[in-house]
């Protein structure tokens, strides 16, 4: 056995390759993205025993996962926590058909949105897929979770939701590696009709599904990732979920007194549930994300006793992740003094990078729209170019998720406000933009579609993106008119030129695209974008 | 022995390969190890800070809690500040002195370090001049790390083991300016004190 310090992402990637994995798709986005990033370098995937590539989108990257379940092999899809919207549609539908081979979706949230617009929280997501979910702890289960996910993928026939927060995602911590298991063999299913989701197919799967959630209930009770810590002062019991216990465990010197549930496992286990509410006055539910378990806990109307304690009571922040110090002082521990905070440090956010193509784009936005600014608006997209948001440049108007851009800024512009332009990137053009400008086009509608192409996806760290070298044959196939396709180098010496471009453009009645093209200066410094990759990201 | 520090910066500074070689010192030792890091986006050119803990004893927490650090290492002076509360009352500050002006409202210098030198255990290094004498601007990182050995809690050999094992992949003059930076954060530090 060997003992390698891995991250949390790295550590369940390196679980799924040892749990006998045949296929890892993914779209870049933090905190989720070094898992997939982890199964590219590995050696079982450059040798080609295990095929590994960015897709897309979130959304083809359940369905080649579900595919190659349906082949029989292993196989798992991984994305942040909004990239689940995406893939909600193969993800919930994937529970009805049910898998072949075993098929784990990996999702990490992002509380506290250190990188994200919401801090949405992937438990809820199974209640409405009516799948199980497992939340590993530390790194070590993150690893141990995959060989056991899987095998409870195949004996239910079920997708598995695998959790992670970003703190665990993003730290690391020595993880000792288990035995390899063979991949699976080639086997697509006989029954036929279960992947077939006619109503009357659906109608008995569905069913088929309901039945089964008193079996992953008992599996749940059962399960090595919930666990009972009995204690000797049961004025309060405790329900930490995910990497919660290791707060509970850090700042009791990891022997609380008060009983424990550790939860790693759902649906809840609800006898161990019971009986720790049975023997305590007291509850404090413990859970990053949303108050999920304190609300099934409270019931409707709130039960009268135990107290339940947590997020909605405000004994934990209601927002934001969890810390040490906010589980210490839910606990009813005392602060412990710091220095005072020094009143010196101003606010440092994050910038485009000195010689950034996406900081000439956002002046050339600027000035071409300066005379316009009164009806004016940028649609901006998820992406460095986000950035434009902050000073000194001030250049977009919205960023609400992958692909809004192009589809809001044609709905301004069918509501009269013009110009309307769209800024997205080349990569989240390619995930979730392109369908956006059929519409443009089948409408004629009259907006400005500006694609950064960095021709990476720099945000997450340089992935290849995936219409690379194709955006002007992609924009020309749905139908953009050739000579309202345009391609411009945004270099500061080619400002007025590039200005001049967009006014031509924005005076257009109709879809235009102009495609900015400069190669990202941190993958030039680098001296060349990651060669096995290949996806966009956010 | 049981270390939680607070590594703090910008972004592009190279906080996580002095991560890396904690950790790998660390590991090497057998102790028990924890190292979270930020990624994304936030790491254009903004804030960056990691936490790292290691001990003899077992660890739970990814993060260091409130009023338990040790040691805030920093590689720019106002970044160092932002931590505080974190700090042990006794417990160590050690930062580079050279500033990363990419905002417009950075505060006055002389009173940063100012307030950096009324602390109770402080060391400020220059960790550009060091690493101009150490033969490249770009292992300031490893001569800050190297100013901050009296208070890491792992001998200067094992941190040398960390560095050569970060860089292993590097071209072999690269682990040598590295560890030449490191060296001299030793005696800056030496002199210093």
């Amino acid at each position: 056995m060997s003992t390698r310090l891995l991250l949390g992402d790295e550590a369940l990637a390196q679980g799924a390759i040892d749990a006998g994995l045949s296929g890892a798709f993914g779209y870049p986005g933090t905190p989720s993205t070094e898992i997939t990033e982890y199964v590219q370098r590995s050696p079982e995937a450059r040798s080609g025993a295990v095929r590994s590539h960015w897709t897309a989108n979130e959304k083809t990257a359940v369905e080649t996962a579900l595919g190659m379940c349906y082949a029989g092999k292993r196989a798992m899809a991984s994305m942040k926590h909004v990239g689940l919207n995406v893939a909600a549609d193969p993800f919930i539908n994937a529970a009805i058909s049910g898998t072949n081979g075993g098929l784990l979706i990996n999702v990490a949230d992002d509380p506290s949105m250190h990188s994200s617009q919401n801090e949405q929280d992937s438990r809820l997501y199974t209640e409405i897929a009516l799948v199980p979910c497992i939340e590993p702890a530390n790194q070590q289960e993150a690893y141990d979770v995959p060989a056991y996910a899987f095998d409870f993928s195949e004996r239910h026939r079920i997708p598995v939701l695998v959790r992670l927060t970003t703190r665990l995602a993003h730290s690391r911590a020595p993880v000792t590696l288990g035995s390899k298991r063979p991949q699976n063999e080639l086997s697509a299913p006989t029954d036929r009709e279960r992947f077939i989701l006619l109503p009357s197919n659906a109608r008995r799967s569905y069913d088929r599904l309901i039945r089964q959630q008193r079996d992953f209930l008992r599996e749940s009770e059962a399960s090595p990732f919930n666990r009972l810590v009995e204690g000797t002062d049961t004025s309060l019991g405790v329900i930490a979920c995910g990497i919660a216990y290791n707060y509970v465990l850090e700042v009791t010197g990891g022997a609380p007194r008060f009983p424990v549930l550790k939860v790693g496992q759902y649906p809840l286990p609800l006898a161990a549930v019971e009986r720790l509410l049975a023997q305590c006055s007291e509850i404090l539910v413990l859970e990053e994300g949303y108050p999920y378990v304190e609300s099934k806990l409270l019931g409707s109307p709130p039960r009268p006793s135990p107290v339940i304690r947590g997020r909605l009571s405000g004994d934990v922040p209601r927002t934001g992740e969890l810390s040490p110090q906010s589980v210490a002082s839910a606990l009813g521990f005392p602060e412990l003094q710091g220095l005072p905070a020094s009143g010196a440090p101003v606010s440092r956010p994050p910038a485009l990078c000195p010689g950034c193509p996406h900081a000439d784009t956002c002046r050339v936005l600027n000035d071409a729209l300066a005379t316009r600014r009164e009806t004016g608006r940028v649609f901006s997209d998820i992406g460095c170019y986000t950035l434009g948001a902050l000073p000194p440049y001030g250049a977009i108007d919205t960023c609400i998720e992958m692909g809004a851009s192009i589809t809001m800024a044609k709905g301004a512009s069918d509501a009269g406000l013009r110009p309307a332009i769209a800024l997205i990137g080349d990569s989240t053009f390619a995930h979730s933009g392109m369908t956006g400008l059929l519409d443009c086009v089948n409408e004629n509608s009259d907006v400005t579609i500006v694609i950064v192409d960095n021709s990476t996806v720099a945000m997450t760290g340089g992935q290849t993106s995936s219409a690379e070298r194709r955006l002007v044959a992609i924009c020309e196939g749905i139908g953009v008119q050739p000579a309202h396709l345009r391609v411009i180098e945004p270099l500061p010496g080619r400002h007025a030129e590039n200005v001049a471009i967009l006014e031509e453009e924005i005076s257009h009645a109709g879809p235009s695209v102009i495609i900015a093209r400069r190669e990202c200066i941190q993958t030039l410094k680098r001296g060349s974008r990651r060669p096995a990759d290949k996806g966009g990201g956010k | 022995m049981k270390r939680d520090i607070i590594l703090a910066g910008v972004g592009g500074q190279g906080l996580l390969s002095i991560a890396a070689v904690l950790g790998d010192a660390a590991l090497g030792l057998g102790l028990h190890l924890r190292q979270c890091e930020v990624h994304g986006m936030a790491q254009r050119g903004g804030v960056v800070q990691s936490h790292i803990r290691y001990s003899d004893v077992p660890l739970y927490s990814d993060l260091v809690r409130e009023g338990t650090a040790d040691l805030i290492l920093s590689l720019e002076p106002m970044e160092s500040l932002r931590y505080l509360p974190f700090l042990r009352p006794d417990g160590a500050l050690v930062t580079n002195s050279v500033p990363v002006k990419n905002i417009p409202d950075y505060p006055d210098l002389d009173c940063i370090l100012g307030e950096i030198r009324r602390l109770p255990r402080h060391r400020i290094v220059d960790a550009a001049v060091v690493a101009e004498q150490a033969g490249s601007p770009q292992c300031a990182n490893l001569v800050v790390l190297g100013a901050a050995t009296p208070f890491l809690g792992l001998a200067e050999d094992s941190l040398e083991a960390g560095i050569r094992s970060v860089f292993a992949g590097k071209d072999p003059r690269i682990v040598e300016t590295n560890l030449r930076g490191f060296h001299l954060g030793v005696e800056a530090a030496r002199r210093a004190s």
